[in-house]
Formats: C-alpha cells, structure tokens, sequence
C-alpha cells in the first residue's frame, strides 16, 4: 500500500457512501503503469510522501492576497472557509449559496477508465466534508463575478484538504465565477477538488479559473459539467503554478445546440508538472465546442494536454474545434500533447491542431529589425502567443486581470529560466 | 554612407552574391533591378541582419563603421530600415504598440528621450493622413489580416515613423494596383531628402515611374553588372534582363 494513501485514509471518520468511495479508492490504489490516463504523469515520488489533515481552525495568511478581489467573495485556507475574510453579505437576487456538507456520490466513471484511474475523485468523494454549492434561480441574470478564493498557507508540515463544490445554473440564468488559487508561502501541501456543474436549458456561466499556487504544492481536480439544450459554458483556465497540477474537464453535451468554449494556458516553468484533461462529449444534436489551449515549456518544466473530444451516435451536426499550441523553450523541458477526436455520428465538423515550436523566427527577425532588442521581441511574442486564449473571457474588466496576472507570471518566468 | 565592397554570400551552402560593389551616398535613391533569383531579396536581408547568411569575403561599411557586425536592432538605431517584400503577420502584437515599442528603443539605444503615447500618437496621426491609411489598422495585430496592399503601405509607414537615414525597400511595388503603388511612392517622395539615402529593388521599371532613381543598378547571378542612370531601367523594360545577360556573359567569361 502507497504511504500516501495511508497517510490520507488516516484522516477518515465517514461511513456509508463515503466508506465505500475509500474502499474503492484503496482496493485499486494508484494508477499503474498501463494506465493511458496517467501515462504522462508518473505519481512514484509522490507515491513515498505522507499528508496529514488540516487541523481546525483558519491558518493566518497575508491579507494583501485578496485585497484586490472585489465582493462577493469566499475565502477558503488550507481548506478551511475564512469567514472573516469573505464577503457575502450582498449576494444578488437569485443566488443561493450553501456551505457544508457535501454530497459524497462518487461521479460517474468515465466509460475507458482502468481501476486507479479515479483513485483522486474517490478519494475526494471519501474525504472532502465540506465545498461551496451554489444555486442560480432560473431566470436570474449575475453579471458582477463572484469570486472564490483557495489560499495554501505553510503550517509546520505537509497537510491536505479536500473540497468538494457543486454549481447549478438555472434555465435561463447567468453567472460569471472567478477562482484564484493562490499560495501565502511556500508549502507542498497537497488537495483534491471536485466541481460538479449542471447548465439547465439556456443558462449561461462564464468561468476563469487561476491557479497560481506554492511551486511545492500538488492538486488535482475534477470538473464534471452537465449542458442541457442551449446552455453555453464559457471558461478559461491559467495553469501558472504548482509543482504538479492534474485537472480533468468533462463536459458533456447533453441538450441540442449546447455549448461550450473552453480555453486555457499551460505554463510548465521550473519543476512544474501541469497536466491537463479534457473530456468533451457531444450528446446531443448541433452541440459545438471550441478549444483553445496555449502552452509553454522551460527550464525543466513539463506540460501535459489530452484533448479529448467524442461525437456519440446522433449528435449530428457537432462542430468541435480544437487547437493546441505549444512552445518548447528550453531543452530540459518536456510537453506531451494528444488531441483524441473519437467519431460515431455523421454530419459533424471536426478540426483539430497540435504544435510543439520554438518562436518564429521571420517575426523576431521582424521585430528586431525595427529596433527591438532580441529580449523585448522574445516576451512581446511569447505575451502574444499565450495570451490567445484570454479572448474567451467576454468582461473588458476580467480579461485585464487575467492578462495581468498571466503577464506577471510569464514576467517571472523568465527571471528562472 | 552606404560602401559594399566585394561582398561574397552564401546561405546553405550556395553562393549567392558572388563580389557585389555599391557605394550609396546621402540623399540619394539607388535602384536596383535584376532577374529573379539574381541576389536582390539576399542583399536587403544581410544589410538588415537576417540569420542563415554567411559572409565568406568583402566588407559592408555604413556611417565609417562595419555594418554586418551589428545586430538587427543595432543597425534599426543607426538608422537601416528594411522594408519587407513580404512583412511578417504577428496576431496578438498591438500595431501601435509595437511600433512606438520600436521607436523608443531605438531612441534609447541613440541616448534620445523616449516619446510618451501623447507624443507618439501626434506623429502617428500626420504619417497617417499622409499615407492615407486607416487608423483602424493600427489597432489590430502587426500586419494581422491586412491585404497585401495594406501590408506594403503599413512598411512605409512604419518608416515614415521610425525616419531611417538609409531605408531599403525589397519588391515593395509587388503585388500593388496602381493607385496602391502611388500611394506609396507618394510616401516615399515625401520622405527623401539630403541626408537620407533609399535603396529601392525591384523586378519592374514601373516603380521607377513614381521613384525617380539617381542611379540604376543591375544586379545578375550576385554582381552588379551594369550601372546606369533612370534611362538604363527603361532599357531593360525594351530589351529584357535577357539583354544584359547577353552583353555581360562574354565578359564574365573572358
């Protein structure tokens, strides 16, 4: 048995649904070597490693980490909600916010998955008590961002929490969600979460998600979303940080003319490790989605991508478009990337792209031959480049933010390359 | 200002330009026709530092120093400009952005002040009327989605901000209609004057009609094998480059 699932099962205090779901996590233990799902992101070092639980109790953190996120917000550290840090009083008309219990029923199994493949959905299922679930009333239109705040804070040795959140979006309604998963210090903490989505008939989310957390720490997550007829579910992820990060996107499409626009950016620096998955199902008729991912590799970074995308039988007239862009910096950096297009409807338009390069050099040669020095032409392009995706966030306000932030984190990048 | 000596260039192997001689002075504008594949396109690029050449024998001397030893930025502050034949589509570079980026760089480099985005934008808006260019361009990505007459016009325009003293335009005529290509030898004329000096290439005379060269040059299998006034580019709209192959072979064999 892995120390690490020892270490985390010793946290366990549940029965009954929660019981069967660790069981089931123990019994298949970790991926193996077989495992396509996990074929690029060996777990062996962290295999040997042991994580307590997060202690009661709000662990301080620097105040300054969330002095520029605006209301409504919810503070979680070391996965511990943060009252006094959260604001929530002036939640709009509409929406319904729960914090506690969660419901621990383990999502469905993807159809090709092995035993162990699911081990940290299981385990999230097993051990996660709490997570944030929020209603939106059919009908009700939130165009101000709420913003949910996961701070990691070092507290004496490696701890890890575990969230388990759930978002309904009624027919017709509209949210705009922010996540910012930050680091107050250096840690290697180590958390699980699971977000299950359901788009009732025309309701629409826009979700950005940062995650920017301590180079030491490692998470994986899991989105599971449910469309139904004409949802549209637009989203942006920026991998920035942490020393290995996993995240699987499903999404399924389930109603007629759903959709779904899903962009993201992978920035594998240092020692990062960031694997992400993508699981998009086109269920039903005239579904779209629309995939734009940007990644970077350097120093002895490594990006992982699988952009997966199945038409099911009778999902005629799906589109789905799916571009993955990388650029190899360095030559102790490594990016594994695999667009898997499955068919089985007729009537569909599939496209999909996958390059790993270097810059090109007739447009540094342009850029310098007008007078920028070969570092200003360098970041210029590689801002431009990885800044692609941020155009699926529609706010003028957000998307500035976001490219801040991404800016930063390219800026300092170059500082350990 | 301008002083190739005997220049020998080779890029993968093969020679290229094989003892090229030019001597430009301030103020004046040097065309320079020939046949496809003749060297002209290779010529703009290593006097603007394009990478992959290697100089095997002469020297390039620009303002009494040694040109090819520069980098490409180097020589955008001492003041060489290359006009692209074909400018390079960048999505996601701002066009204003980028352009006044490379002016203050340059401005640094020569110990002058930077210009501030009020500054910049004064002179953007003169260049602009002049060349009749449409602003909307300068909002999108470098060169992202112009057609080619706006990517020919959107270089000169680009030199008419960066005011190069030594601008060379590779072929900017290719590719133009008619009142494209006045519109930018309009932006051209405007530009020359005593202390700047044009290198003009191109394949056809019909440039030459707006570009009134003080010196034609004919530029065949890497040599410049025959000099001339504005009378020889219309020669060899008469005869053809196959006249001058005919009159220079027996030499070049002898």
């Amino acid at each position: 048995m892995a120390a690490l699932l020892d270490s985390l099962a010793a946290g366990f205090d549940g029965d009954g649904a929660r019981k069967a779901a660790l069981d089931a996590a123990l019994r298949d233990g970790l991926p193996g070597p077989r495992s396509e799902a996990w074929k690029y992101t060996p777990l062996r070092a962290l295999e040997r490693r042991t994580f307590a639980p997060v202690e009661a109790g709000v662990a301080p953190f620097d105040p300054a980490l969330v002095a520029d996120i605006p209301a409504p917000r919810l503070v979680f550290v070391n996965g511990v909600h943060d009252a006094a840090h959260s604001d929530v009083d002036a939640l709009p008309d509409g929406v319904s916010l729960v914090l506690g219990e969660a419901d621990p029923t383990p999502r469905d199994a993807t159809a090709d998955t092995r035993p162990g493949d699911d081990v940290f959905a299981n385990l999230n299922a097993a051990l996660a008590r709490t997570g944030v679930t929020l209603r939106v009333a059919a009908g009700a239109t939130v165009a101000a961002p709420l913003h949910l705040v996961f701070i990691g804070a070092a507290c004496g040795s490696d701890r890890a929490w575990h969230l388990r959140h759930a978002v309904e979006v009624g027919e017709g309604a509209s949210l705009v969600l922010a996540e910012h998963h930050l680091a107050n210090d250096a840690h290697r903490h180590l958390d699980t979460a699971t977000l299950s989505l359901r788009l009732a008939p025309r309701a629409r989310l826009r979700h950005a998600r940062i995650h920017d957390a301590a180079d030491g720490a490692t998470s994986f997550l899991r989105t599971d979303a449910m469309l139904g007829e004409e949802a549209e579910y637009r989203r942006l992820d920026l991998e920035l940080g942490t020393a290995l990060s996993r995240h699987e996107l499903n999404v399924r499409l389930e109603g007629d003319r759903a959709r779904v626009v899903a962009n993201g950016v992978l920035l594998a620096a240092g020692k990062r490790h960031l694997d992400t998955r993508l699981g998009i199902e086109h269920v039903a008729r005239d579904t779209a989605c629309e995939l734009t991912w940007r990644g970077i590799g350097t120093g002895r970074g490594r990006a992982v991508f699988h952009g997966g995308i199945t038409i099911h039988e009778g999902a005629d007239g799906s589109d789905a478009n799916l571009s993955n862009k990388n650029l190899l910096l360095s030559a102790g950096a490594e990016i594994d990337t695999q667009p898997v297009l499955v068919i089985h409807a007729d009537e569909v338009k599939a496209a999909h792209g996958a390059t790993v390069g270097q810059l090109d050099p007739d447009a540094m040669f342009y850029l310098r031959s007008r007078g920028l020095p070969a570092d200003d032409a360098r970041r210029l392009l590689t801002v431009a480049f990885m800044r692609e995706p941020l155009g699926v966030i529609e706010s003028d306000a957000l998307r500035s933010a976001l490219e801040a932030r991404l800016d930063a984190a390219l800026a300092s990048m170059e500082d350990t390359r | 200002m301008l002083r190739i000596e005997n220049l020998h260039a080779s890029i993968a192997g093969r020679e290229i330009l094989k003892g090229l001689t030019l001597d430009v002075k301030p103020g004046e504008v040097h065309a320079i026709m020939g046949p496809n594949g003749a060297g002209k396109s290779t010529l703009g690029n290593i006097l603007a530092g394009r990478e992959g050449y290697e100089i095997t024998e002469g020297s390039v001397r620009y303002d009494d120093g040694d040109l090819l030893g520069l980098e490409p930025e180097e020589r955008a502050a001492a003041g060489v400009f290359l006009a692209f034949q074909y400018p390079v589509e960048i999505p996601g570079v701002n066009n204003t952005y980028f352009l006044r980026s490379a002016l203050n760089a340059q401005r640094k480099t020569r110990g002058e002040p930077e210009l501030d985005s009020m500054q910049f934008l004064k002179i953007v808006r003169e260049k602009l009327a002049a060349l009749q260019l449409d602003d909307r361009l300068l909002h999108r990505g470098v060169n992202e989605g112009f057609s080619g007459g706006e990517k020919k016009r959107n270089e000169i325009f680009q030199l008419a901000v960066l005011e190069p003293k030594l601008a060379i335009l590779d072929e900017t005529d290719s590719g133009l209609d008619i009142d494209a290509l006045k519109t930018v030898a309009e932006g051209v004329n405007a530009l020359r004057s005593p202390d700047r000096a044009f290198v003009v290439i191109t394949h056809y005379q019909r440039l030459l009609d707006y570009i009134r060269p003080d010196v034609v040059h004919v530029l065949a299998d890497g040599r410049i094998v025959e000099s001339g006034g504005p009378e020889l580019a219309l020669q060899l709209e008469e005869h053809g480059y196959a006249w001058i192959r005919d009159r220079v072979t027996p030499e070049a064999v002898a």
